[in-house]
This record gives structure tokens, sequence and C-alpha cells, in this order.
């Protein structure tokens, strides 16, 4: 009886789900039957019940019932980092490690956005060894802190299209809900693009939980540009990132009224949204606040 | 049907092949290669147990897929150092006491391997991803900057002295073994189907598909239960909890409850084929308020059960109703100078033992079932499967090895009787291990309750009146539920001495998960409304709130009026521990307030007090040995899971017995060992268990003492043999000592019984006097109005447990307390939708105190010394949990002139408390 490997029986058609979508949490992802390491990506080409793998951390952390193939990315070797002045190109496949221990260009104000960003992650930093910039993204998860940041400093999503005619989408627009995002079935995150111009802004951030170091329940992220513009970026607090964009600093009571005509504030364990939406705008004010005040 | 292996890596430095399955994790891979020492806390990267360096790199191994450790180098706790050779960081858990249960242990030493050099202020987040259930962290933080915190022993002179916990290099270095710490080859897993629905009817289940899946070895239903109705509560009376469980049943009342299991080759496997069973049902309404659950037309979750089962009245889900009174509390209120009313609500919480619930099963060379399981009451599990599978105490045997953790969640039974039941049927090794969904799901909870409190006091602060009134959520089945009803209306009141009490408790069935057995027995959720009451009353009257403490609790010569007639005060040190918490409170220790607009600072305490046993006797039947070598045994039932008690019993033997510590072991928590022992529970392990060792140990210290008397007197002059006697004979590690001759062990044995190997005595307590032991915890506070934080700027805890057996144990229980009891109070509630499904199913959705939550707390003791208690001890476990939340809630009532009434008092409760208050 030794030495029995799901493999052996898992030519059976398989119910994915009990009959209203909860189920129990496996130790193992039970249903997987192959692994593909993507070499090309002719080997992105996903068959039936095949996801692509970036760390495998938020994958193996639930159960995935009817997941039958995972599709590797790091078989790609994808370069973690490329910065070509214009923009800093942050491969999908990117660990958050690597990401947080970029070495600053003298002229990178926003630089601490990257460690701030990775520290609102509840996820520790056991977990930035092996998880991604790109599976955190596409988990499109409130609290999805490398969404906070890429959209704090306007990223732009490009995707690998499924029918191949490839397309760049916004972060902030990328993620559509908690969760959901723009991706179809079979699409794959190749990068995320950060325009350097965002990165010599000044930006100011600020995150609470439930907890000290908790699952986010906000983090609000400000950018004040050279220009002066002043944007505003909420996520975690609602089911996907808000940005308030200003052609100046705005005053506290234009900010608030800003703040007053968002609607999405989400409802989940890691915060009730009155007390988001009520705790987003002291955060806010203090972004603003701190913006506000000239460089010394 | 053997696999060939498919992937090679490296542990610990020796080249490993193992046979992986695609979507299998790093952890399972490990644990199959029988490298145990990575443990299962979470299974989806929260907690830490797992923790493995991979190429040098911490990783969580559950979600560290296999296939990516191809070629790796890995290394675990046992790869960092063994127990003869512990590396600094092993030594330096050892050395600070830096753990409890050890369940997370191997994987913070792993973790805390890739630190040295961190700053302390930055550990909190550097270890975020570590979470320990047990200690409350700050024997952690000493762990991790060298300090020690334990102390070597004289010969006979261990008691008092913070001894370490002996199996500490075991645990630092991942060798110490827990339930299935053993081999997965030729064991079958059993998983079960649950139901989908919180109330229904099984009308058919069609198996066909599932038993034809291979490696599926057996399908159990309703048809192959026992009829034997029972409780999964354990008690040392089964007439105590309700018989209203079946190992199977066709009704479901809760969400998740057993509808089938499956016992096959992987858990996979049986995992795959819960899902192929068809089962029709039948949807039955179904109450999930409390409240609604107990008014006429609800839905009814038990009708057919009866008084004689221990359920008062089916007829409206009741499932126990009692009423106590003294005095006249309505003329008491009319005359009364202040009153305070009001209602306060506590939140289902979940014990989150680092270890799940698992048992191990298979049949001796006898055909009996022996059964190695997570429990916290081996003896009992064993009497009741025996009730239930109608068969002898000769037919079954239940053991443990060290347990992760228990909080009263153990003291249940919850996968023992499927695990027999399928080994009786296939007669081969089966196991069943929970998930942690698994814990929030079909594990019982903390009871959630509503307390309603009114009490009176006169002008002068005499409290005059307390009118409590208890409704709690039993959830599906009763188990635990009238015990905790009982006891939650127990010292919760008896601690005050009051003239005119009334007191209406129901516990009542509801379509929600079961509540359970949880550290406190239902004393916390009343002493949150009684404390919160008192101290509002205080104010009322003008009365400092110790000083109102002071002039009403029972004390000797004032006692409370009570029906617990085995109640005595052995000792006092309830006026004691108000002062050191006063004393601290107005120390000026502590961090200073934040300062700016939106904080507001205040200070709070409350007291409680709890019995040394639990009530209607608590059994122990021990015994302890010494060899020709002078080394001693104790044989003891009661369950190692982090309290501490194994070091304790060593501490009582060795001090009884002049020998030092290394000279006694401990064999413990086996129906085989032991006669009996009611069970780790109730914080019995050193005041009933105890007491047994010492009284045994004692009594074998006679004997040899007699024997060395003999020998003495034996070869000598009737005047030598006199002298003897008047002589001073002790025991020493080496032997007797009488006057300057010390006699060996081989001539005691030989003069006692030639030839012999060992001599032996048995010592047995009934748990009866009972005294009482008390906790006092005092907090400063700062609350942000717009945020709702609470941030905690002192915390101190007076204790009296009597005289103290072990300085480091005791501080290490109250701070483990301390920290659980935070997590109720501001975080943890096991959320449902109103519809009987449990929503916080991870520890990332239920957030258990991390490093970062937890302030340090000031652990002070009172000078007592019990009566009762072994060697002027009391009992102090699960006590130091019950302050908390209603001296938190109280000092946020001081900080922002609004009461809490609703735990958690988690911040958006609390922004919204202070918003509302504002308008």
């Amino acid at each position: 009886m030794t030495g029995i490997t799901p493999r052996a029986c898992t030519a059976h058609a398989l119910r994915a789900r009990n009959i209203d979508g909860i189920d129990y949490v496996g130790m193992d992802l039970i249903d997987v039957q192959s692994v593909r390491i993507a070499r090309t990506r002719n080997d992105v080409v996903l068959g039936p019940g095949e996801r692509p793998m970036g760390g495998g951390t938020w994958l193996f952390s639930e159960p995935q019932p009817g997941l039958t193939g995972l599709v590797d990315l790091a078989g790609l070797d994808w370069p973690a980092i490329t910065d070509t002045g214009d923009t800093l190109s942050v491969a999908a496949t990117c660990t958050i490690a690597t990401l947080s221990r970029i070495r600053p260009r003298a002229e990178w104000h926003a630089h601490p956005l990257l460690a701030e960003c990775s520290d609102a992650l509840l996820a520790s930093s056991k977990v930035w060894t092996t998880a991604t910039v790109g599976g955190n993204v596409c988990a499109s998860l409130p609290a999805g802190a490398m969404i906070s940041l890429a959209a704090s400093l306007d990223a732009t999503a490009l995707v690998w299209a499924v029918d191949g005619d490839d397309y760049r989408v916004p972060v902030r627009d990328f993620v559509t809900g908690a969760t959901t995002n723009v991706l179809r079935p079979g699409d794959v995150l190749r990068s995320i693009d950060i325009p350097s111009s965002a990165l010599r802004a000044r930006t100011a951030f600020r995150k609470i939980s439930l907890s000290p170091l908790g699952r986010s329940g906000a983090v609000v992220i400000g950018r004040r540009d050279a220009d002066g513009a002043f944007v505003l970026t909420i996520t975690a607090a609602t089911d996907r990132p808000v940005q308030l964009r200003f052609d100046t600093t705005p005053s506290a009571v234009t900010l608030r009224h800003a703040l007053a005509a968002i609607d999405n504030w989400y409802d989940d364990p890691h915060g009730a949204p009155d007390w988001r939406r009520s705790v987003s705008a002291v955060l806010a004010e203090e972004v603003r606040g701190e913006l506000d005040v000239p460089r010394t | 049907m053997s696999h060939e292996p498919d992937l090679t890596f490296e542990v610990n430095g020796r080249a490993v092949s193992a046979s992986a399955a695609p979507g299998q994790c790093l952890r399972t891979v490990l644990r199959d290669t029988d490298h145990f020492e990575v443990k299962k806390g979470c299974d989806a990267g929260d907690c830490g147990a797992c923790t493995v360096l991979v190429d040098g790199d911490a990783v969580h191994s559950c979600i560290y897929p296999a296939f990516r450790a191809a070629g790796k180098s890995i290394t675990t706790a046992a790869g960092l150092g063994t127990p003869d050779a512990l590396s600094p960081v092993q030594q330096s858990f050892v050395d600070a006491a830096g753990f409890q249960c050890g369940f997370c242990t191997a994987g913070y030493v792993v973790t805390a391997s890739t630190l040295e050099g961190v700053p302390a202020e930055d550990l909190p987040r550097r270890l975020k991803g570590n979470l320990c259930r047990c200690t409350g962290y700050r024997s952690i933080r000493d762990a991790l900057q060298g300090v020690c915190n334990v102390e070597s022993a004289p010969d006979g002179d261990s008691h008092g002295r913070s001894i370490a916990a002996p199996a500490g290099a075991r645990i630092v270095s991942g060798r110490e073994e827990y339930t299935l710490d053993l081999p997965t080859r030729s064991v079958l897993h059993l998983k079960i189907l649950g139901s989908p629905h919180a109330s229904a009817r099984v009308l058919s289940i069609d198996t066909t598909a599932a038993e034809a899946l291979p490696g599926v070895r057996l399908v159990l239903t309703a048809e192959d239960s026992p009829a034997t109705l029972f409780s999964t509560g354990r008690h040392e009376h089964r007439e105590d909890d309700p018989d209203d469980t079946l190992v199977i049943d066709t009704v479901m009342r809760f969400r998740g409850q057993r509808v089938a299991a499956v016992v096959a080759d992987t858990v996979a496997i049986a995992e795959q084929a819960t899902r192929l069973l068809r089962v029709e049902y039948e949807l039955l309404d179904a109450v999930f308020d409390p409240e609604v659950a107990r008014r006429p037309g609800a839905a009814l979750v038990h009708p057919d059960k009866t008084p004689a089962q221990r359920v008062d009245a089916a007829e409206r889900n009741v499932l126990l109703s009692f009423t106590r009174a003294h005095g006249d509390v309505q003329e008491a209120l009319a005359g009364a100078a202040a009153t305070v009313s009001g209602a306060w609500r506590t939140a289902r919480v979940s014990h989150v033992a680092l270890e799940t619930h698992a048992c191990r099963g298979w049949l001796d060379p006898g055909g009996r079932v022996v059964l190695r399981t997570s429990s916290q009451v081996p003896h009992l599990v064993r009497d009741e499967l025996c009730h239930v599978f109608g068969v002898e105490q000769d037919a079954v045997r239940v053991f443990t090895k060290r347990i992760g953790g228990g909080f009263g969640g153990k003291q249940e039974l919850l996968t023992e009787d499927l695990v027999m039941l399928a080994v009786q049927r296939l007669g081969m090794p089966v196991q069943y291990e929970f998930t942690r969904e698994d814990e929030f799901t079909l594990a019982p909870v903390r009871h959630p309750m509503t307390v309603r409190v009114t009490a009176a006091a006169s002008a002068d602060g005499e409290l005059t009146a307390l009118d409590v009134d208890v409704l709690s959520d039993a959830g599906a089945y009763g188990n635990h539920s009238r015990g905790v009803l009982f006891h939650s209306v127990g010292e919760s009141l008896k601690v005050y001495r009051c003239p005119s009490v009334r007191v209406t408790a129901e516990a009542v069935y509801t379509n929600n998960p079961p509540s359970g057995a949880f550290r406190g027995y239902g004393l916390g959720q009343v002493m949150f409304a009684v404390e919160g009451a008192l101290d509002e009353l205080a104010r009322k009257v003008g009365v400092d709130p110790f000083e109102f403490r002071r002039r009403n609790v029972a004390r000797p010569g004032a006692p409370a009026e009570t029906d617990d007639d085995d109640l005595q005060f052995g000792s006092f040190g309830l006026d004691e521990c108000l002062d050191l918490v006063r004393d601290a409170l107005g120390s000026g220790r502590g961090e200073p307030v934040p300062v700016g607009e939106p904080w507001t600072a205040g200070s709070g305490m409350a007291i409680a007090m709890i019995a040394t046993m639990p009530p209607y006797g608590h059994f122990a039947d021990t015994s302890v040995s010494v060899d020709r070598r002078g080394r001693y045994t104790i044989a003891v039932g009661t369950a190692e899971f982090g309290n501490g008690t194994t070091t304790v019993h060593q501490q009582f033997a060795a001090t009884a017995l002049g020998t030092s510590i290394d000279r006694v072991s401990v064999r413990q928590s086996d129906t085989d060992t032991v006669r009996y022992d009611t069970g780790a529970f109730g914080s019995a392990g050193s005041v009933v268990a105890g007491k047994a060792v010492l009284l045994a140990a004692e009594r074998l210290r006679e004997r040899l003492q007699g024997a060395a008397r003999g020998l003495v007197g034996a070869g000598t002059t009737q005047d030598d043999a006199a002298g003897a006697s008047a002589r001073t004979v002790s025991l020493v590690a080496a032997g007797v000592r009488v006057g300057d001759t010390v006699l060996g062990f081989d001539r005691l044995l030989d003069a006692i019984d030639p030839g012999s190997e060992s001599l032996s005595a048995e010592g047995r307590h009934d748990g009866t006097p009972r005294s009482m032991a008390y906790n006092v915890h005092g907090f400063r506070v700062a609350v942000n109005a717009a945020t709702g934080e609470v941030r905690i700027l002192q915390s101190v805890q007076a204790v009296d447990a009597g005289v103290i057996i072990n300085p480091e144990q005791l501080r290490g229980q109250v701070e483990g307390g301390t920290a659980q009891a935070l997590g109720s109070a501001l975080y943890e509630e096991v959320r449902t939708d109103g519809a009987g499904t449990v929503t916080t199913r991870t520890l990332r959705n239920y957030h258990i105190p991390a490093m970062a939550d937890v302030p340090h707390t000031e652990v002070l003791f009172a000078h007592t010394v019990d009566t009762i208690g072994p060697m002027g001890a009391k009992s102090m476990s699960e006590a130091p949990y019950n302050p908390i939340a209603p001296a938190l809630a109280n000092a946020i009532r001081d900080a922002t002139g609004v009461r809490p009434h609703e735990l958690p008092m988690s911040r958006d409760r609390l922004w919204r408390m202070l918003d509302g208050a504002t308008r």
C-alpha cells in the first residue's frame, strides 16, 4: 500500500466544489496532475484546468478545486527588474523580496514605498522570497500591497493576451473587484511597468488595520509630482483601487468631498466598511498634510 | 502500486529522494520522509510552524511547491542541532524557557536562526509569520535576546525554583514527538464529508462512485454508527453532559457536521472520494439566534431529547435552565443609592491550539484498539468509547504524546470515535487529522453569551444587589454547555459578598457550530459583564474601583453565600493582589500617553476568582518508583500540552525524595500507565495530580527511610538502634543518609524485597476540598477616537497562586493567558454569515495575537501559603485569562467616557461606539 500518490486516481472526473462553493482546506493541491515549466511563450498557452504560477504561495495557501495543472512561469527566466531610464519594468515573476531590496537611484524620492508596501502585506518576509509581484497583483485581493504600490505610482500592467493581441492597462484599472481583474482565461500578466517620473515624486504612505501589523484595512498613498499634481490612491479599504487626482494639493475640504463620493468600501473580517471610510479619510488628511509641507 | 521517487533534494546535509505528487507542498513531502520536526499549524503560510530554510532562506514549507525544492538544500530544526549539541539559538530557547507546548518552536528556531543582529524593536515585524498561542511572546523575545530564565537546583531543593521543562532540548531540536509524529507508511487516512446545510435530514447516500475510486477502503455512514448517544464533551461524570450526539447521525444540525466518512490510502484519495458521495437531503427549518431559539414556534434542534438525556426543555431548545437566588433583589434595588444595568455580549472564539485535533489508531497484537490522540483527557476518552461501542475497558488503550496546545479544546471526543470505528472495521492503522479549517468549522468554540446585569450599591459603596441573566448559545450540540453555564455564574459572583443575588441562566440549542470548553469555562464571559457593571457602579457611588472590591469581596470570616460546601479559604491573597496592581498602576512605569488630539488615556482593573479544582470530584492515581541506580519514575495520567505539569511533578518528587531533577522521569497520559486520571482540565494538573504525585513520593520516602532505619538498627546494639531512629534519616541522591552513613539503593531495595528491580508507592487524590485562587489585572491605555485604536501603555497582573512552585513557568502561564485573552478582547471572532456558515476559516482571517500585538505584562505574585494545595500551592493556568477583557473595557471606559459592552473590542467597533457617542 506504500507510495500511492494522487496521480493514481486523477483520471476520475471530480466535482470541483461542494454545492455552495465552500470546500475543505487540503494540505496539498489534490487535483493537480501536472506541472509544466514554461520555457517559451508557447508554453504559456494554457490547457483546460491549468493556471500560471508565480511563486505559488497564494495558490498553495487555499484549496483550488478543479485546478489540474500548474504552469510555472519561473522557467521563462524573465529579468526581474529592467530599468530603461523612463520605466522601471518589474517582471511578473520578480519576487517581492527582490523588489523590496532594489537599489534606488538618487532621484527616486518614492523609493521608501517599496519597503512600506512590502511591510503592508500580512505575509511575512519568509513569503516574500517566493511570492511574486505578479502573483500578488493577479490575486487581486483588496489588501494586495503590490497593487497599492503599482497603482499609486501609475504603473501599467503588460498582459500577454490569449489571442496574441497583447495589451496594457493601468494597474488601478487592472483590478476590477475583490479577487477579480481584467484578465481573460489564458491571459498572463507579463510585467508591471512603473514610470520613472512617478518614482521621482514625493510620496506619503499610511496604513491601518485592526491590529498593529495585521492585514490592511486601509492603505492610503499620496504622491506629489514635480508639476505639483497630487494623486491619492486608496486600496485595501475599497474592493478595488480608487484614485483621486488633483492638479495641485487639494484643501482639506476638497479632499474630504472627493472621498465622500467613494462608494465601494469593502466589508470583510479586516474591517467594517463604515470604519474603513472614516479611517481612510483620517489617513488621507495625514497624507495631504505631509505632502503639503515643502520638503526640507 | 508503487511510485518511483521523482524528487531529489538535500535535507540537513543528507540526500533525500521522495515521490511527490505534482500539487504537493514541501511540508507534506518532508513529513512523508519522516522529518516530523516540520509541523503543520495552518497549511496556509500564516503560522510559521513549518518553517525551513531553502538554500538559506526561511520559507513556510506549507506554501512552497515541492517540485521547486528539486536540487535544493533544506535545513530543518533538526538540522540546526541535536539535543546533545544544540545550536546557540536552540540553546537560547531552552535557557529562556521560550516555549510552552513547543509546537511552534521548531519553526521559531529555524526563523530565529536567520535573525542574528536584528534589533529588538524590529523583531515583531520580522516575526509576524510565527504565531505562538501559549507564551505571550515575552519568553520568546528573551530567547532572541539571550536572556536566561531557568536555573538549576541542588538535590532536593528544586521547589520554588525556575526549573526548565524536561523536554526542552528535544523540543528546540524538533525531536519531541507530538501526536502524529510517526511514519505515515501503511496507515490509512480518514476524511469526512461535512453537511452543506445547517439543518437537514439525510435521505440517502449513494456511495457507489466513492467506493469505486481506487485506494478507497471504507465508506462509513449513519448505518455504520453505534446507536448509543453520547456527548463529545468529557467529564468525570458522563451524566454531566447531554446525550445528544451519534458517531454519524442522519440529522444534520450544523454546517459541516459529519454526513459520512471515507477511509483511503491517502488523504487526497479520501477527500476526493468524499466529493463522489451522492447525498440526498431534506432541508429542515433552522434557527441561529439563541434569543429566537427559545421562543415559541422556533425550529427545534433536538425535539426528541428528554431531561433523562440532560436536555431540560427540548420543546423550546433549552438544554439547561436554572435560577438561583438569595435575599430579596427587588427590595434591594428599590432601596439602592445607585444602580447600573446593561447587557454584555461575547463572541465565538477558537482555541487555535497550534496542533490540530488528530488521532492515529491501530490494533495491538492482542487485538486491542490503541488510539494515539491529541487529548487532554485520555482516560475519559477511553471510558466513553467503551460506553459508545459497548466494549470493556481492556479492549481500548488511549494515550497521548506531547500535545500541541489545548486550552479546553481537547477536553472533547472529536476524532477518536471515527478512528475506532474504522480500525474495528478494517483492522488496519487509520489516521484522522483535522485541518485548520476544521478547527474553525467542526471543533467547538467558546460559548457566545449575552449577560444582562443589574447591580446596586448603597451610598457608602456597599454592594447590595446583583441580578444576573445569562443566555448561552450552545450551538447544535450540547457537549460542555451545561457545565459551562453552571460554572459561568460560579466564582464570577461568589467572589463577592452580596446580600441579595438573583441568577437566571439558560443554554440554548441553535443550528450554529457547537460551543465547548474554553479556558475559563464560562467565567470570563460573565466576569466581562459583572466586572464592567461594578466598575460603573463604583463610579456612580464615587468609590475607587480597588476600594470598591476590597469592601465587597468575600473573605475569610465574611464568606459569600454558597452551595459549594467543599470550597474553602485555603488561603486568601486577594487584598495583596489589589495592592500590588494599584501600586503598579501608580508607579509611573509603562509607556507615555501618545501626543495628539484624538488620544485620550485612562486606567482600569478587574478581579477574578477561581476554585483551585473542578467541582464534584477530580481523581488522580499516581505512582512513584525508584530503581537500584536511584532513578525515580513518576507514573501519572496528566497530559503535557504546555501546562508545565511535567516539570511541576518532577519538582514535587525531587523535593520529597531529596534528589535531583534529572534523576526523575515521568511516564504520563496513557491508560496503560496509571489506573485512572480524570484529566488535565480545570487547572487540575498541579493541584490534583500533583498532590497525588507528592503523596506517592512521600510514601516512597517513608518506605526507604523505614528500610534505612531497619538496616542501621539491625547490625547494632539496642542503644545504637535507638540512636538511629533519633538521628536524622534523610533521603539524598545516592540513597538514605542516617547520621554520617549513606545507605545505597541496592541495600535499601534488598532490605525491602531481595532481588527486586524497583520499589514503588502509590498516591491518589480525589479533588476535594477545594481552595480559591485570585487574579487582579490592571491596564493603562490610550484610545484614538478617530480610528478606534487601543494602545496598551501598561499591563500588570497580580496572582495569588499560593506558594509558587516554578516562578518562570507561572509567569509564562500568566503571560500566555493574558495574550490569549487580549486576542478575544481585541481581535478574535469566529464569524458566521448568520445562517450557520463560518466565514473566518483561516488564520489570516481570524487574527490571533502575534508578537506585535502583545505588550509587556508585569507579573506579580502574592505571598500566601495554601492549606489545601500541595506544598502550599494553588492552581493557576486558566485563571489569568479571565480578568483581561473586563479590565481592558474598564480602562477604555475611563479613557473615553463610553463603556464597551461587546467583544471583541475591535477598532471598527470602538470607533463606531465613540463616533456614535459624540453625535
